[in-house]
């Protein structure tokens, strides 16, 4: 039986000798089994050792091996060759960002974004300012407390909901779909007292109304976090937050 | 490089023409489909009868303070509906010259229209 192959076109980009992108064709032995990252490998081990991308875990938990497939956001290591083949697989930099080196993006931006949100639990203080102590025993939570939250604790901070998203495409400000999902991740813990703090980025329109509820960020995320409900979620909260701002003005 | 000083956020008015365009909005989906059925199929079939919506039965309930209301609500939120879309649409298309202009005409009209039809409404009352 001959080996069945597979065409792969890549966009390549190397800044210290190309002017611009341009498509690279291989062509590879085709397996069912293969995941995109895997074929990306074999290229790299077997016909071109040149060629640049990010990954990691191989088992869609560690978040860095995006990439557009065929035009859609997508995890190289989530992604099989079987589901493309016989034709031929186009992979290029996740859209949105900028290209650093072939299929490898300038995550900066989203980075930071991330770190602004204050991604951590902020705890309440008692009357002398002082958070709970260790020796006081565990913050408790019931299963209902953790379902609030628990969806958009899942994030992997892939990026691929900032490559799927039009708003973030036409204007980088936008605080965008994993970075206010991951807002309502905190908000909406029973632990964290961080709310206000965030509400200010939130209720921004560089926050939740520089959404137009798309929704391609939720089709794409590959942990179900589903983003687009989330800030559709803090959405609501603002619009709270605005009314009683009305009538308790700081 | 990481920076110090906390930013500055400034709040949106968004909530305003969000809460108006999801309130026109849940009107379009539920009353048009509803009215096109009523006024553009049950009546030409003569399934309803047209009697009813002659012009006196109208004027008549439009001229009772509910129906006014009722007329005024369902002219004037979709309309903001439509208006909210229209300008996010604009943006959506990469026009970006004159935001602050494509506001004022776009949720002008509507709140002009919205005005002008509740003073219609109230010289007939
Ligand atoms: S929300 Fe989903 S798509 Fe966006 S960064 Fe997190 S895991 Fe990736
Ligand atoms: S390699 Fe870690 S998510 Fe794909």
């Amino acid at each position: 039986m001959s080996q069945k192959i597979i065409e792969i076109d890549i966009l390549r980009y190397r800044p210290e000798l190309d002017d611009e992108p341009f498509t690279q064709v291989f062509e590879i032995p085709y397996n069912a089994d293969m995941s995109i990252l895997e074929a990306l490998q074999y290229i790299k081990d077997h016909l071109d050792s040149t060629i640049s991308f990010r990954w990691s875990c191989r088992m869609a938990i560690c978040g860095s091996c995006g990439l557009m497939v065929n035009g859609v956001p997508k995890l190289g290591c989530k992604a099989f060759l079987r589901d493309y083949h016989p034709k031929k697989i186009t992979l290029e930099p996740l859209a949105n960002f900028p290209i650093e080196r072939d299929l490898v993006v300038v995550m900066d931006d989203f980075i930071k974004k991330l770190e602004e949100i204050k991604p951590y639990i902020i705890p309440v203080k008692n009357e002398e300012g002082k958070t709970k102590c260790l020796s006081d025993g565990a913050y408790q939570q019931t299963p209902e407390q953790m379902e609030k939250y628990k969806q958009f604790s899942m994030c992997i901070n892939c990026g691929l909901c900032y490559a799927a998203c039009p708003q973030y495409g036409l204007d980088t400000k936008f605080t965008g779909p994993a970075a206010l999902a991951l807002i309502a991740r905190y908000n909406r813990d029973s632990r964290d007292a961080g709310s206000a703090e965030r509400m200010k980025i939130v209720s921004q329109e560089e926050g939740v109304w520089g959404c137009t509820f798309v929704g391609y960020c939720s089709v794409v995320c590959p942990k179900g976090v589903d983003p687009a409900a989330a800030i559709q979620l803090l959405k609501v909260e603002s619009s709270k937050d605005y009314l009683i701002g009305m009538f308790k003005p700081e | 490089m990481l920076e110090n000083k906390e930013k500055t956020y400034t709040r949106s008015h968004e909530p305003v023409f969000w809460g108006l365009f999801g309130a026109g909005g849940m009107l379009t989906a539920f009353l048009t489909p509803v009215m096109i059925l009523i006024t553009g199929l049950l009546i030409p079939l003569g399934i309803i009868d047209k009697g009813n919506f002659n012009y006196q039965t109208i004027h008549s309930f439009a001229t009772t303070w509910y129906g006014a209301s009722i007329v005024l609500v369902l002219v004037a939120l979709p309309l903001w509906h439509t208006l909210h879309r229209i300008f996010h649409a604009l943006h959506d298309l990469g026009i970006k010259r004159g935001r602050d202009w494509q506001q004022v005409l776009s949720y002008g009209f509507a709140f002009a229209v919205s005005v002008f039809v509740f003073t219609l409404l109230l010289q007939i009352l």
